[in-house]
């Protein structure tokens, strides 16, 4: 049984009864609990299953490395699966639920993996299901998936809200301990700007729960002076709940802020993302205690040493009455100690060492603790709780000397620095004998811009274990960054921590050393996914030698945890199993996030309405009264079309399609790209640029140009106008404006940097309409202020003037092959202007049409679209543009590239129309097939379709496609392939459907 | 003729500080090298200020010039003042190659106020706000779009472009929910 003491718990405030659920069971904890203290409180040690043989799963650790106790929190929108009960702070009304079982937690039928454990040893997976090939995708990939995984993944839409938030500092620190807040006193104390981040809600580390003493005082005091100095220190920030979760080139390191976790719903954001740049980072992040292979480690009640001092001195809480400890090192003394200061039993210390000595064991002695010396545990008893434990010697293969009862086992074998942040940017990590643990090489940190190191690591996570060494070592991996950065430290006495006299350790990863197969398949190095002693040597002996290829093999550290408490045993079994140097072995890789991030810190404010920047043109908000239909252009909406009520879209784009060629159709054009170049070699600039001449365009006068890259490849499009001697005013495509702005200026600034030219994108200066159709002369007319007749303003010129009292400057051009004005106003007079239009026009049937009736217009003229005829594979030839391209001119961008021997090819795909012989739609993507197959057995093309449609004018599917020597073809009968089979027939014809002549639009 | 109207005809958000669209304001790009015969005249006719440092904004009453790139400025002038500043630059810089272009209907801008301002912005953008120097202005990103900024009076001016007007009230906006403050 495990309960809450009468006395004690520094963290708790027993006037503060808070009520939470366990898979349902109502239970009773304190402010200050964590989940996992209050439902050890509460006598709930099982928490979980694991993951494979789904075996019964109790807490272990207190803090983020515990492996095993995950849970579903909350419910509905605010469910979240594998939350640590370690970590989460006990709120009122919180729910918790189990995972990873079925039907219940007490009572699980995947338990029967367990049974069949000897028949799913390492590789399993790999080994069973590679054949037959097609049976993985479709009978054993969902079989497994339907038994894998721990929480659920939520179905509701988060309710709660997130945020990212950017900081700068001179130093990071990240750890709140003694050597954090010592390494931020110093370095605040010298005036750098200073940023401490501590994961969990309090400060101050282990040192209060192991008793030391600082400066004469608890070490409890000294944080407490430590943090309110910090505090009144102007350029010192100071996070609790932040966790540093990466760090990453330059000095970047994000950190997850739990906020609100534990006051959900109360407004604020759940979680922050903080994105840091940081001028140097302090690692100050403690040590992660190792567990002990030995067989039924796994056993609820089997916890790490040090965890069960911090559920005792933290919160009060007892794992049991009776407690063994199994240790290696002098450390575990601290919780025999302890237990026994709170009033509970220690039946035995049952340390693997022969001849333990020093302040700690001394002490345990003269307290009365029966201490086993040179023995190990043969093998824990119980089912979902420990029963008893059987001793053995260490040296031996695990005959039973002793049976000790006991409702919990305490372990420690030993403890190994957090060198995850110090490693994310390549630190490289020492092994040291002495501690058997790695730690980080100063030598070998992660560098900097400038070379210098950009992490120190201080305190326990550089392998100073004891509070004595973690002080003294906080101060000088302090003084070292200071000096880094070109500051002093101030002179101020340093604080001491006593020192206590610790024997050595003795490495033991395998208990008793000489154990039996079978005793060593009980021996857990990976809870979460359930990886045994006995798999890593398995895979050593089937030539795993790669601790990485190991670890794929037999997933051991794959889990959440990311093998915290797993992968140095998991490595040093490996070693012994290659007889092979620890060292020489290495580590796996360590990778961000230290601890998981949840996906909605990642998002941040990117969701709902500002998930994604919506550009919107300054008749935006008429074209959602009117019920438009929109289709996103880049981050643009652009009106598709205008459905009436009844109609499909497909009937409002042939009525705004037949309403346009016979009336007035009035098009939001305001997206298209309006790029202003100016300068005296303006003109040869955009004769580099366009493939067409664009420096003898009359000023007045417009002019249709092509872009090319350097490939020669067509890249954009649009209408050219001369607006001054020095200055042309370029339209590009909707897409294409900040792209072809770009591309100018990486001209200009990096190729020809002594051309006098300026360039400014104007696009959303202006408003822009096409007023389109037969009656298009007569709302500007109407409207008046400014000649708009074919003499005063004949097709291809533009003219800047005033129509219904807006300033304007109207283009003749037509997109459509009517009479077209596109008539550019002040972007803030826009929705003004388009509404009048709308006014003045009504007599003469106005509607505004979308993007499709524009693109089925221009298909009718045989106009191509950029992205739809070209997809950066077309040279304008292809397109039979070479009217567009000037013969004179000694280089253009792409003129090179056009010229190399497959581009100017006769037997280039080249555009032509097609008109289906029963006059149907041919397919979006279809091909026109060709004889034969090519050496993939796939049926041979010849050519394909780039824009198809039915034209409402025409009253048949019309079609523009590349085809194979297209334009000396005309006339013949070709065959489309469809997405259904079979194929349609098509007569291969002149692009150009409608009015030939071009005599509507030059009226 | 329309009276002009801004992107989002005044919206207002209050929250930990206030949010406020201001405007229409007139605004005009001139580019120029720094030593083109004419800038600072034209800048002094236009905006009433000097040339502006490197990263600075010269502001004078309610005209401004800031400095874009190291060979763009900004004029910062009442919306009707644009046409008479741009025949003054004109002017000024005649036989000089530079480009003015009236921008004003291309920009959304806010006032971002209150003591926290910048706690709102530091959410949006990789700015070090304790190394923002008096009178420098920011150009930077809000969240996915471009935005400039700078520190005037008991708040920040934020410009960003037209269409993303509504993106990036809705960011300040919601950044500045009560509760969420960052310190």
């Amino acid at each position: 049984m495990s309960t809450r003491l009468a006395k004690g718990g520094r963290l708790i405030d027993r006037s503060a009864a808070l009520d939470f659920t366990f898979n349902g069971k109502r239970m009773k904890g304190f402010a200050g609990d964590t989940l996992g203290a209050a439902l050890l409180a509460n006598d709930q040690m099982l928490v979980g299953r694991s993951f494979k043989y789904h075996r019964p799963r109790g807490i272990v650790a207190a803090g983020p490395e515990e492996p095993n106790a995950l849970v579903n929190l909350g419910s509905g929108a605010r469910l979240e699966p594998n939350q640590r009960v370690t970590i989460t702070e006990l709120f009122d009304g919180l729910e918790a639920t189990s995972q990873n079982h079925w039907p219940s937690l007490e009572f699980d039928v995947g338990v029967v993996n367990n049974y069949a454990a000897r028949f799913l040893p390492a590789g399993f997976y790999y080994k069973t299901f590679i054949h037959p090939r097609p049976f993985w995708k479709h009978v054993f990939e969902p079989v497994i998936r339907q038994s894998a995984g721990l929480g659920k993944a939520p179905k509701d839409r988060d309710a709660d809200r997130y945020e990212q938030a950017y900081a700068f500092c001179d130093l990071l620190v990240v750890g709140g301990g003694i050597a954090g807040l010592q390494a931020a006193l110093v370095a605040g104390r010298a005036g750098a700007r200073v940023l401490l981040l501590e994961q969990a809600a309090h400060w101050g580390g282990r040192a209060p729960v192991d008793g030391d003493v600082i400066d004469g005082k608890p070490a409890g005091e000294w944080v407490d002076e430590a943090v309110a100095a910090l505090e009144g220190m102007e350029n010192v920030t100071l996070r609790a709940r932040c966790m540093a979760a990466g760090v990453y080139d330059h000095g970047y390191v994000l950190a997850d802020e739990k906020v609100a976790d534990h006051t959900p719903g109360d407004g604020r954001p759940k979680h922050r993302l903080w994105r840091i740049r940081a001028g140097k980072i302090l690692t100050a992040t403690g040590a992660i205690e190792r567990p002990l292979s030995f067989a039924g480690n796994d056993i609820p009640g089997v916890m790490l040493a040090a965890s069960v001092r911090d559920y005792v001195v933290n919160w009060a809480v007892s794992p049991g009455d009776r407690t063994v400890v199994v240790t290696n090192n002098d450390d575990g003394y601290r919780t025999a100690i302890a237990l026994r200061e709170a009033g509970l039993a220690v039946p035995a210390i049952v340390d693997a060492r022969s001849a333990p000595a020093g302040a700690l064991v001394e002490k345990a002695r003269a307290l009365g603790l029966r201490i086993e010396a040179g023995r190990g545990i043969a093998k824990v008893k119980g089912g979902k709780r420990v029963t008893s434990v059987a001793i053995c010697l260490q040296a031996g293969e695990g005959a039973v000397i002793d049976e000790i009862a006991c409702d919990a086992v305490a372990m420690s074998g030993g403890w190994s620095p957090v060198v995850h942040l110090w490693s994310h940017c390549g630190g490289k990590l020492t092994w040291d004998r002495v501690q058997a643990c790695f730690r980080p090489d100063p030598g070998r940190a992660p560098l900097n811009h400038d070379g210098g190191a950009m992490v120190y690591a201080a305190g326990a996570s550089n392998g100073e274990m004891t509070a004595a060494a973690a002080l003294a070592d906080a101060t000088e991996q302090a003084g070292a960054v200071l000096a880094a950065l070109g500051m002093k430290p101030k002179r101020a006495k340093a604080p001491v921590a006593e020192a206590v006299a610790e024997g050595p350790m003795e490495a033991v990863w395998i208990m008793p050393q000489g154990a039996s197969v079978e005793l060593k398949s009980k021996m857990w190095l990976d809870y979460q996914n359930d990886v045994k002693v006995s798999d890593v040597q398995l895979a050593a002996r089937e030539g795993y030698e790669s601790v990485e290829h190991t670890k794929r093999y037999t997933t051991l550290g794959m889990a959440t945890d990311q093998g915290k408490l797993s992968n140095i045993n998991g490595l040093a079994v490996l070693a012994g199993a290659l007889n092979a140097d620890i060292p020489q072995v290495g580590t796996t890789t360590f990778r961000p996030p230290y601890v998981p991030v949840t996906l909605g810190a990642l998002a941040g404010e990117a969701r709902g309405e500002i998930f994604q920047p919506l550009r919107r043109t300054p008749m935006h908000d008429w074209h959602e009264r009117n019920g438009a239909y929109f289709e996103p252009v880049g981050l643009w909406r652009r009106p598709y079309c205008f459905p009436r009520a009844g109609e499909t879209h497909e009937q409002a784009v042939h009525r705004e399609v037949v309403n346009t060629r016979e009336r007035l159709g009035l098009l939001d054009a305001s997206t298209l790209g309006k790029i202003i170049v100016k300068g005296p070699d303006a003109g040869r600039f955009l004769d580099m640029l366009y493939t067409g001449v664009m420096s003898t365009l009359p000023v007045g006068k417009c002019r249709y140009g092509l872009m090319c890259n350097e490939q020669g490849f067509l890249s954009d499009d649009g209408v050219v106008a001369r607006i001054d001697e020095e200055t042309w005013l370029c339209h590009t495509t909707s897409g294409g404006a900040d792209r072809i702005h770009a591309w100018m200026e990486d001209w200009l600034q990096c190729e020809w940097w002594d051309w006098q030219v300026f360039t400014a994108n104007v696009t959303e200066q202006y408003a822009q309409v096409a007023v389109v159709g037969p009656n298009a002369r007569k709302v500007l007319e109407k409207l008046g202020g400014m000649d708009v007749s074919k003499e005063a303003l004949p097709f291809m010129t533009w003219a800047d003037g005033t129509l219904g009292g807006f300033p304007c400057r109207v283009y003749r051009i037509s997109f459509s092959g009517e009479l077209s004005y596109e008539i550019a106003v002040p972007a803030s007079h826009g929705a003004a202007f388009w509404e009048a239009l709308h006014a003045a026009g009504a007599e003469f049937g106005a509607m505004p049409y979308g993007t499709e009736a524009l693109h089925i217009m221009r298909a009718e003229k045989g106009f191509i679209m950029i992205g739809d005829e070209t997809d950066g594979t077309v040279i304008p030839q292809d397109l039979n543009l070479d009217w567009a391209i000037s013969k004179k001119k000694a280089d253009y961008l792409g003129k090179r590239g056009q010229a190399r021997n497959f581009l100017a090819s006769a037997d280039r795909w080249k555009l032509v129309g097609f008109e289906t012989l029963d006059g149907s739609v041919i397919p979006d993507g279809s091909y026109v097939v060709a004889p034969g197959v090519n050496a993939n057995g796939q049926g041979n093309t010849q050519g394909r379709v780039t824009s198809t449609y039915y034209s409402p004018t025409l009253k048949k599917g019309i079609a523009m496609g590349l085809l194979l020597r297209g334009p000396s073809r005309m006339g013949e009968v070709v065959e489309f392939n469809t997405v259904t089979g079979g194929t349609v027939k098509a007569r291969v014809v002149d692009p150009v459907f409608y009015d030939k002549d071009g005599e509507k639009q030059n009226v | 003729m329309s009276e002009p109207k801004s992107a989002l005809g005044g919206a207002v958000s209050e929250g930990f500080v206030t949010i406020r669209e201001i405007g229409p304001v007139g605004m005009i790009t001139l580019r120029a090298k720094p030593d083109a015969a004419g800038l600072a005249k034209a800048v002094k006719a236009a905006a009433g200020t000097g040339l502006p440092e490197v990263r600075r904004i010269v502001t004078e009453g309610d005209r401004a010039c800031g400095w874009m790139s190291p060979d763009e400025y900004l004029l910062v002038l009442p919306y009707a003042a644009v046409g008479g500043a741009l025949e003054a630059v004109g002017k000024a810089m005649a036989g000089s190659h530079h480009l003015a272009v009236d921008v004003s209907d291309a920009r959304a801008v806010f006032r971002v106020e209150g003591a926290k301002a910048e706690q709102v912005l530091a959410k949006l953008s990789p700015v070090d706000f304790g190394a923002l120097a008096t009178g420098e202005l920011r150009r930077t990103r809000a969240a996915q779009v471009a935005a400039a900024f700078w520190k005037d009076g008991d708040g920040f001016t934020v410009v960003c472009f037209r269409s993303v007007a509504r993106y990036v009230f809705d960011l300040l906006a919601t950044g500045a929910k009560p509760g969420s403050e960052l310190g």
